[in-house]
């Protein structure tokens, strides 16, 4: 896209940019420890307070499989819902969906997959039968006025099947878009791709979901996401998925990162001059409480400078 | 700036603008993105490891582990491993062993060794040594150089001149450093006419190449564009390279600004060697891994092979006892 900055400041249709939050589901099912329910609800408070306009909440999948998320009622009921701010909350199926408008929630996610074998060892169905499930719950979300952001997992790569075609990430963009979707999140969920990967997929996907309903989800597994991000910055995505203090490790690659850190997602973008309404100091804080609360250090390195500037 | 290609097309200049600045078409809002194919076949990886590396680390490691290191680091098609520093012991008591640090390696064909000549005493040691390339180390800011190298920057270039003069009887090549080249811990924001002037002034006195180093890793695309579009007025952009630190894990996305721009050679560190001596346990230089895998993911040819990088970062990072700092270390130790 060029000189974004400049580029950003002459564009009419440019805002704010807005970054979504989902790091709360995501590193909970990474993370060892069972955290309290109460802490999450404190962390997603102060979450609230940072200018924040998207935080994923919890997910509404089934305890047996995902047990860290067993306390999503509590977890979006206890929660002091901020004025401006949306917390989605991820609803595999039409089940989750209906326990999710139960405790109170406005806005919804699905999670698809661009890659086959992914799709069927993590979700336990095929694509296909995962687009069906998604379709009755955006269909229901519709009926409700409830906005469902889509997820394609795999976007730049399967732990399984290595390369994904970035026309297969297309067309599940698509479909996902066409159904109803909001905004579709493309992922690098194992964190392998770079600049030219990120080019190639957004490259393929922009001929079939408008630029401006796109968000890219980047792990740093392999301290990537950055410079994925910058890419997709150039490209003209206006969305970026982040994780406080960059927590979630990688379930593929053991003692690895996962999410990329919203501190340094943040750093990144105000030194462009890029508006994004989140205050870092705030986020920072945050993610030194949930660091705390975890016995662990931060992931973020914009988060560790701060702390040791002499 | 506007809408570029509009003023661009109808200005009689546009074709001496491409000329002067071959990147200027890379921004136009013509072209649609950064595109893989417009970037350059090779880059160029200077392996700054055992010195600006080690010399930053709280260990002081043995002679016979630094030789090592670099012996392995000789094996892994790297074309420029800085092996050490001729400073006096006083100051930088890790490099205190540098002679033999550069007596004891076995060189590789096609390998240079620059290494660190601050004096013309420097200098004649490390020629005495075997020395066939040296560096010399400016500031872009007047209180870093008072601080870091006890003068300022007009005295370093003195000092400096003295060295590369020497240097060129010898037909030793000279590579120069700008510090403080996207911000200073001391004075903060650095106008890059100034990290200009320095550049030119090393490079018009003899420096084949000049590094441009974002000492304390403050910049972001921003910043790194602004100074290397108001250097690269001053010195041809296939003689610049640019040396990121990744305090604020801004190093991969200021080196890609920097590819996009035109610029061919890029610092790092084995398994990010070096912590930022400005912001306590906080990472100092990019690792050598993560360049790799973003350059070759992009296409771009290093000549450098990344598993053999591994295996050396991981021999030194045993040999400190620490983890190392590189994410692609670390995710091809852990992938299941």
């Amino acid at each position: 896209m060029g000189n974004i900055p400049t580029t950003v400041k002459h564009c009419l249709s440019y805002e704010h940019l807005n970054q979504d939050y989902p790091w709360l589901r995501r590193w909970l099912l990474e993370e060892k420890e069972n955290v309290p329910t109460g802490v999450k609800i404190q962390l997603i408070d102060m979450l609230s307070a940072t200018g924040l306009r998207v935080i994923e909440a919890t997910s509404f999948v089934s305890s047996k499989w995902v047990p860290q998320m067993a306390d999503h009622t509590d977890v979006l009921r206890g929660i002091q819902r901020a004025p401006h701010v949306q917390y989605p909350v991820l609803t595999p199926n039409i089940q989750g969906f209906q326990d999710a408008v139960a405790a109170g929630a406005t806005e919804v996610a699905v999670f698809g997959s661009a890659s086959e074998t992914f799709s069927k060892k993590n979700i336990n169905c095929s694509i296909e039968e995962s687009m069906l499930r998604f379709e009755e719950v955006i269909n229901a979300a519709k009926e409700r006025h409830i906005s469902v952001r889509g997820y394609v997992s795999c976007a730049l790569g399967c732990p399984h099947e290595g390369h994904i075609e970035p026309s297969k990430v297309a067309e599940v963009a698509k479909r996902l878009y066409e159904m109803g979707c909001y905004e579709i999140s493309l992922g690098d969920t194992i964190g392998v791709g770079t600049q030219d990967s990120m080019f190639k997929m957004l490259q393929t996907v922009m001929k079939e979901v408008p630029c401006n309903s796109l968000a890219v989800h980047c792990h740093d597994t392999y301290g990537q996401a950055l410079p994925n991000i910058l890419t997709a910055l150039q490209m003209g995505v206006r969305v970026v998925d982040s994780a406080v203090a960059g927590l979630g490790g990688c379930p593929y690659a053991q003692g690895s990162s996962g999410n990329v850190s919203t501190e340094d997602v943040l750093y990144m973008l105000h030194g462009m001059g890029i508006e994004t309404g989140v205050n870092l100091a705030k986020v920072i804080e945050a993610g030194d409480f949930i660091c705390s609360a975890l016995g662990r250090k931060t992931n973020s390195k914009v988060a560790r400078a701060r702390h040791g500037t002499l």
